[in-house]
């Protein structure tokens, strides 16, 4: 788990910010002072946009995740870490019911968007969906011109003039940093640019139908070193507008984006709390050990 | 010898066998095709189109059985290939982790691998026996007994191959099932379905021995789908078996008819496909 320390210029300016306890030339310093540890990291400061209470998901018989509760602050980026198969995608996943596709998977317990419970069958599906957009790990563009990616989605909510619906793909691209290198390109197919480009456009086509939560599983995980930054970038850029989840197996990624993170083992949540404290200062043996690359 | 020389020549004679394989193969393809050519080529012509069948010792040509066959074809496509895409979409799409699905797939290859014989019989019982006569109506359902099973199968393994991640996309984007399906499955594999129906259009355009129990022929013009209906398969069948010279021709005509009309029509969905797919 080692980006090399050239790609970790932000995340040097972020440690200054946050204190000298990080060592500037190696990006976080990934070991921690035993004496320091045990300090409770902060809870997430502000609204509260989703709330996860007593979460329990099964695949069938097997209980991926062990009575979840976290708070995710709104207009922040929280991070969900941990090794692989300790649950957090399923977690991310249980935000939007996409597990719903598949049948033998449940989850007991409840979400609460604004309030309301995501996990309620009588929760409108397709508008909370309108509400919580997501990215996945593979770039996924539908099998149609770049233009249509965006409009697709958009279409499924509102009646817009060709005029209105130029606009907003427009937006969406311009937000998503992609607009000028496609362009030109918006009649051809989303196929035909780089896989950089096209999860990109995942996002464009995320955020044009305005969601509140954008929910990001691994997003840069199929792609290369510079196609990461400017995504990472991205996620900086849209915080002030949405809530983000993010999924990663990188944790210098994790430390780099996010305000909050929630580390996970075995369908546990280990530790949640401030990013910087829970990267230089952990509270539990289990996060510091996996942070300082002593397993997963 | 060393395992890198080993490892050589079995490389070497996997290739050559393969190559010698491949050619056996092809040998016989073209023999039947440079058969066919050499026979029917002196029969294509414009009479061939527009005179009907005759009877031994006189001109003519296929144009009623031409029709006809187009008739049933395209009746049988019309009704099997719709049926069939809906049915693999169910298989693919809605019942893709359900028994039931697994078993109608079951049978389906069943069906796949049915003798045409077999179909003509069951709709020979079905429709002819109990209407007294032989009709192109029965010649046509036998056909899209035939199309069915081929359809389901090429549809649900096309859609099958549609990424599972796309569908998530879509749906995380609040579509429901539905257009899903519409926009998005279907988008990603109407190559491969289409195909699918070119296939069956291959395989039942050639295909005698249910139409021999159901359309049986027709050595007159009769567009009457409640009468029997003249094909080109069974003109074939009939005039190829004759001890007439020229009703000989005539079914050599017919064959190279048939044999480049399949060709022609994948060459040109290969073209309309490769000009619409913009996927790589």
């Amino acid at each position: 788990m080692s980006n090399g320390a050239e790609t970790e210029t932000r995340e040097a300016s972020r440690t200054s910010a946050a204190g000298n306890e990080q060592d500037r030339r190696g990006g976080i310093r990934l070991s921690v002072n035993p004496s320091q540890a045990g300090e409770q990291p902060r809870r997430p400061e502000g609204p509260i946009k989703l709330s996860v209470r007593n979460l329990n998901f099964y695949y069938g018989e097997f209980r991926a995740l062990q009575d979840i509760t976290l708070n995710i602050p709104e207009h922040k980026v929280t991070a969900f870490i941990g090794p692989s198969g300790c649950g957090k995608s399923t977690l991310l996943r249980s935000f939007n019911r996409i597990y719903e596709l598949y049948p033998n998977q449940r989850a007991e317990g409840e979400v609460l968007l604004d309030g309301q419970n995501v996990l309620d069958r009588r929760q409108d599906l397709n508008r909370l969906r309108a509400r919580i957009g997501m990215v996945f790990q593979k770039p996924t563009p539908f099998p149609m011109s770049v233009y249509d990616n965006i409009a697709f989605g958009v279409r499924l909510y509102e009646r817009l003039s060709t005029a209105k619906m130029n606009d907003r793909v427009e937006w969406a691209l311009r937000k998503a940093a992609l607009w000028d290198e496609v362009k030109d390109k918006l009649k051809q197919s989303g196929h035909g640019i780089s896989g950089g480009q096209q999860q990109r456009l995942c996002i464009a086509r995320a955020i044009a139908i305005m969601p509140d939560i954008v929910l990001l599983d691994e997003p840069t995980s199929a792609l290369d070193p510079i196609s990461t930054q400017y995504i990472e970038e991205l996620i900086h850029e849209l915080k002030s507008d949405y809530t983000i989840v993010i999924v990663t197996h990188n944790m210098q990624q994790a430390a780099r984006v996010s305000d909050y993170t929630a580390f996970m083992y075995l369908g546990e949540l280990i530790e949640y709390g401030d990013t910087d404290t829970i990267f230089t200062n952990p509270a539990k043996r289990q996060t510091e050990d996996y942070i300082t690359g002593r397993y997963g | 010898m060393s395992r890198y020389a080993c490892r050589r020549i079995v490389n070497y004679f996997n290739l050559s066998v393969s190559v010698l394989t491949m050619g056996f193969g092809l040998f016989w393809l073209a023999w039947i095709l440079v058969t066919l050519v050499q026979l029917g080529i002196g029969g294509i012509q414009p009479s061939l189109f527009t005179q009907m069948t005759p009877p031994p010792g006189s001109s003519g040509g296929l144009g009623n059985a031409i029709v006809g066959s187009l008739i049933m074809t395209g009746l049988a496509i019309a009704v099997g290939a719709p049926v069939g895409i809906l049915a693999g979409t169910y298989l693919a799409e809605y019942g893709r982790h359900s028994r039931i699905a697994g078993f109608i797939l079951f049978i389906n290859d069943i069906l796949l691998s049915a003798p045409s014989i077999i179909i003509g019989l069951f709709i020979y019982a079905l429709m002819v026996v109990p209407l007294g006569h032989f009709s192109g109506w029965a010649g046509a359902i036998s056909l899209a007994a035939i199309v069915l099973p081929i359809v389901v199968r090429t549809t649900d393994n096309m859609l099958r191959l549609v990424p599972e991640n796309l569908r998530e996309a879509a749906a995380a984007l609040g579509a429901p099932r539905w257009l899903v399906i519409l926009r998005i499955s279907y988008r990603a594999s109407r190559a491969g379905i289409l195909t699918g129906v070119l296939l069956a259009v291959a395989r039942i355009s050639g295909e005698t021995a249910p139409l021999l129990f159901t359309a049986l022929n027709n050595q007159f013009w009769s567009t009457s789908l409640g009468r029997p209906m003249p094909n080109l398969p069974v003109v074939i069948f009939q005039y190829a078996m004759s001890p007439y010279k020229d009703w000989q021709h005539l079914a050599w005509a017919g064959a190279l008819l048939i044999t480049f009309s399949v060709l022609a029509l994948s060459v040109v969905a290969r073209i309309f496909l490769r000009g619409t797919e913009q996927q790589p």
